[in-house]
């Protein structure tokens, strides 16, 4: 058995990711580099011979600057724990793409090119000349169509086969190629000498220091550099990337014949409408409402009464089943009122997740995100955002961890800050069932108006903190907005469910685990006292005790039920459990036929409309669950700005709900 | 000249980048090099930022990034 470990390394845009599911399907594992916490994609194909392991890196367009990606890209790809770098390059954007090509080749491991979206070039009316390409940088170059699965078996043969280290091309001048010589031998650097002398000439010390060099020696070394480049036009940091351009340049017009025709491709036909002058608005805002009217419209709501009626059958069929081996009473209701009528609460909201899950992986799949970023980004920039911060507001929508990891394309420090502070306040799925049940019981009416106004007000509060916070955070800087505009995709089928499935996998887990936990603990704490006597009634045990003791915080809100204080408590772990816990502290799923429906009776009995109401608001805005509070603190760096985080969030949670109970109640309602 | 007065349409040669373009690392890097042409597509709806077709792709940039650039218009 031969063992390989493959880096898999590409621009962003250049179909990786579609690559990487494509060859390993279902076989992968997310784990997490040393030290960072950036997640590691890792995937397996063993066929009989061979066992590759492939690692999936984070999409870049450089080596030589320094971002936290950037940097893990550059010290793996060159850790003796790779065999192969396979480089992903998007044929239909090739200059670019070489760029990083020629980086990676100067590592000087074994490497192959794989030509990706050959489909999208051919389509487009020009010619690629692969031989001549391969020829030109000496390496292997294979092609594929990862979307298609075409090519897929050539490559993994490709990458079984053994390969030469990368050859070093002598594409620059002669004077950069002596002073490279030059670097080279007084450094002394065993792995990528070359890599390390080309950043040297770019970064100076900098990029020398990360290997422990002493500076002393190194400022004459520095010195060489500067005098060598001193009648130079271009500087420093600009020379290098250059002549590798003018390599790139004149290589692709070797090799590639592009299509004279200044016809527009269908990318860009459809861009002309979608960022057009005056519709690009009218579209955004039809494409935002079909996607929450094809999850809490008609069709979720369809699909989830199937869904709910299953749920009840089989929570029936196991009340039934305990009952007929005659448990005892005792377990009975731990099974039936705690962990089936607490889990069985929130899994009913699975239909109508999974769709809200589908269609943002499609939004994020097209290419529509970064286009929707442009259009905002002129508005967005008044509240102290970006456009770049509107991505990870709308995968916020699904789940807050992913939108946090999703900030890091804004590339200063602050303004990622102020984008990670406003993400939580975007409505995410978790908390969607709190609405949805809230609403279904006092606003039997108007439901939707209810449910759509919380997300309104998640947006409204999110913008209006950043103006806010501006202030605090981001003053002064000047932000950037560079981003590429990426062609329009079809979305694949495999990704789409890979992606999605892994968030459903994801919300059905922490029901099976966290939830059921959660609810065994609410139960058993809210059916004894702290003396460990069975409680006569529920507000005398130690959960009633606690949430007692609580609940004046919240009077204020109109909430002051000691079980809203506990549900809210709760709710840190995962949002979903904020129902779960009144699921279980209102002793649903008595009947053996557990629903959503029936929360309404109590629910009506403990809040108003406008109680309720600020309950909502309160839940919708107070600091994140506990999983995007360890992302939050991850991403940030920073405990000090992770709490004013969560404290902010939680301080403007407390403040709107008590505006909108007080004033409600003034005006009468 | 700057990338900045191009209009929609119009095509430009990179004759320099300014030195205090914030990630100009990263403009180079994404190939806007120096000799490099460069066609202004559209600006967005509200005026700002702008995209740019460089080397083969579509590229989004903001007005005061543009302004670092300068160009030489090409003229068809």
């Amino acid at each position: 058995m031969i063992k390989k470990t493959i880096a898999l390394v590409g621009n962003p845009n250049c179909g990786k990711s579609t690559l990487f599911n494509t060859l390993t399907g279902s076989n992968q594992y997310v784990g997490n580099w040393p030290g960072v916490t950036v997640e590691k994609k890792l995937g397996k194909i063993k066929r009989s011979d061979h066992e590759l392991t492939l690692v999936d890196l984070p999409g870049i367009y450089s080596l030589s600057t320094s971002t936290l990606e950037e940097v893990i890209t550059r010290e793996y790809a060159e850790s003796g724990e790779v065999d192969l770098i396979v480089n992903v390059v998007d044929a239909a954007n090739l200059e670019r793409n070489l760029f990083l090509t020629l980086q990676l080749m100067e590592i000087g491991k074994p490497m192959i090119v794989v030509l990706n979206m050959i489909d999208v070039l051919k389509a487009r009316g020009d010619v690629l000349n692969i031989q001549k390409l391969a020829q030109r940088l000496g390496v292997e170059v294979v092609e594929v169509v990862a979307s298609k699965a075409e090519g897929i078996e050539t490559l993994v043969e490709t990458m079984e086969a053994d390969h030469q280290p990368a050859k070093f091309i002598e594409l620059y001048s002669p004077k950069i190629l002596k002073l490279i010589k030059t670097i080279r031998e007084s450094l002394k650097i065993s792995v990528s000498p070359n890599l390390h002398a080309i950043r040297f000439i770019e970064e100076g010390m900098v990029a020398a220091l990360d290997h422990g060099k002493d500076a002393v020696d190194l400022s004459a070394l520095n010195q060489t550099v500067e005098e060598a480049l001193k009648d130079n036009p271009l500087d420093r940091d600009m020379i290098i990337s250059d002549e590798k351009y003018r390599f790139i340049t004149e290589v692709s017009r070797d090799v590639l014949v592009r299509n004279a025709s200044d016809k527009p491709t269908l990318s860009e036909r459809i861009d002309a409408i979608l960022t057009h002058r005056v519709l690009a608005f009218p579209i955004f805002l039809l494409i935002m409402w079909g996607v929450f009217s094809l999850a809490f419209g008609p069709i979720g709501a369809f699909a989830k009464t199937y869904f709910e009626a299953f749920i009840s059958s089989v929570i029936g069929v196991i009340a039934s089943f305990l009952s007929a081996i005659g448990v005892s009473d005792w377990v009975y209701a731990l099974v039936v009122d705690g962990i089936l009528g607490g889990v069985g609460s929130v899994l009913g909201f699975l239909p109508e997740i999974t769709i809200l899950f589908i269609v943002l992986s499609i939004l994020e799949d097209t290419g529509y995100m970064a286009r929707a970023a442009f259009i905002m980004d002129r508005i967005l920039r008044k509240f102290g955002l970006s456009g770049k911060s509107f991505i990870p507001m709308i995968i916020g929508f699904g789940c807050t961890v992913p939108a946090l990891m999703a900030t890091r394309t804004l590339e200063n420090e602050r303004d990622r800050r102020l984008t990670m502070i406003i993400v939580p306040f975007m409505s995410c799925s978790a908390r969607f069932p709190i609405y949805a049940v809230f609403a279904a019981a006092l606003f039997k009416e108007h439901q939707a108006v209810a449910v759509y106004s919380m997300y309104l007000l998640g947006i409204a509060v999110a913008i209006l903190s950043g103006i806010i916070l501006k202030r605090y955070v981001t003053k002064g800087i000047t932000s950037n907005f560079i981003l590429e505009l990426p062609e329009y995709h079809w979305p694949t089928l495999r990704n789409l469910t890979l992606h999605t499935w892994d968030k459903i996998k994801g919300f059905i887990i922490k029901a099976g685990t966290i939830l059921v936990l959660a609810s065994i603990v609410i139960y058993v704490m809210s059916t004894y006292t702290f003396a460990l006597q069975p409680a006569v009634d529920a507000a005398d045990s130690i959960i009633g005790s606690i949430g007692t003791f609580i609940a004046p915080v919240f009077s204020p809100l109109g909430f002051g039920d000691w079980r809203s204080s506990i549900a809210l408590i709760v709710g840190f772990v995962a949002k979903e459990a904020v129902v779960s816990t009144l699921g279980v502290l209102h002793g649903v799923g008595n009947a053996a036929s557990a629903g959503i429906s029936e929360l309404a009776a109590p629910i009506q009995n403990a809040y108003t409309p406008l109680s309720g109401l600020a309950f909502m608001t309160f839940s919708l805005l107070y600091m994140p669950c506990i999983a995007a509070f360890a992302t939050l603190k991850r991403e940030m760096n920073s405990w000090k700005w992770t709490l004013i985080a969560i404290g902010y969030q939680t301080g403007v949670a407390y403040v709107v709900a008590l505006v909108v109970y007080q004033v409600g109640t003034h005006l009468g309602f | 000249m700057t990338l900045k007065d191009l209009l929609p349409g119009q095509r430009g040669v990179i004759e320099s980048l300014g030195k205090q373009s914030t990630l100009r690392k990263r403009i180079i890097d994404m190939g806007l090099t120096i000799g490099t042409e460069i066609k202004v597509i559209k600006r967005a709806p509200l005026g700002d930022p702008i995209e740019i077709k460089v080397r083969g792709y579509q590229l989004s940039l903001r007005q005061h990034e543009a302004h670092e650039i300068h160009v030489q218009v090409l003229s068809d």
